[in-house]
């Protein structure tokens, strides 16, 4: 009873303009990532002359490795708050929950904090995707034959 | 060209999961796991190699090329090895970002301090 009261509310105090406004904010953002990932894409197969396979490799490195770097730093976090899904659905949102979960639990110790709770929150990223490879896998065997 | 495909491609994909996220009760985590799953399906009929065909590198951006980058590493090994490379194959291609995000989140939460 109360909380259908109290959902009436929220849903009346919260602007119908704040999703056109976030969703155009993430397109945006998301859609700039997507140009930086190509574009390391290009830069590492021109420098390091390498296949466009082997340079998606380096360039989903180079972005973890900012996500994490940026995150440590605590510019990430406000730029998550304000671009929302366009910087967490891309890769660095995988670095960036595994990053502050090792921040966040670093007091707790090197075994008990940062090794036990590193996959607190990407784990369901790696388990799921594991289990519905698992399954889509076999699928893939039985219709296109591997 | 790619460059605009990439954008079209990428921030479509982080453009639905804000929809979702503004409009469900669901958190980032729900939308990050549910976009693994659909990178997964989207690969048992190559839809999504037709996407890293399309976009290039802005293919391989978003969450979703975790699951099909697991099922391509997978189906590597079946070729030799039958349903048993299912088990050997699934982090072939995955692992450097699995490894990377450990091995730098775990040095760089050495160096930095959290803060709020």
């Amino acid at each position: 009873m109360e909380k259908a009261a109290y959902n009436k509310i929220v849903k009346k105090n919260t602007p119908s303009e704040n999703i056109l406004k976030n969703a155009i904010i993430a397109f945006v953002i998301g859609g700039i990532m997507g140009v930086i990932g190509n574009a390391l894409v290009q830069f590492y197969s021109y420098v390091f002359d390498l296949s466009s396979k082997d340079a998606s490799v380096f360039m989903i490195i180079t972005l973890v490795f900012l996500g994490c770097f940026l995150t440590g730093l605590g510019f990430f976090d406000k730029w998550v708050n304000f671009a929302r899904c366009g910087l967490i659905v891309p890769i660095t949102g995988f670095a960036h929950a595994m990053m502050s979960a090792a921040l966040e639990y670093r007091k707790e110790g090197l075994v008990t904090g940062i090794g036990m709770n590193m996959f607190k929150l990407a784990g369901s990223v790696i388990i799921f995707g594991v289990v519905s490879a698992y399954i889509f896998g076999i699928l893939r065997i039985i219709i296109m034959g591997g | 060209m790619t460059y605009l495909n990439s954008f079209i491609f990428c921030g479509v994909v982080c453009l639905i999961g804000q929809l979702i996220l503004d409009n469900t009760k669901l958190t980032p985590g729900h939308i990050t796991t549910i976009f693994v799953v659909v990178g997964a399906f989207l690969d048992i009929f190559n839809i999504y190699d037709k996407f890293v065909l399309w976009a290039g590198g802005g293919a391989l951006v978003p969450i979703t090329s975790f699951g099909h980058l697991l099922i391509h590493g997978a189906m590597d090994t079946v070729n030799n090895f039958g349903v048993m490379g299912l088990f050997m194959g699934m982090f072939d291609l995955t692992s450097s970002g699995i490894v990377a995000a450990i091995v730098f989140s775990f040095i760089l939460s050495l160096i930095f301090k959290p803060r709020d």
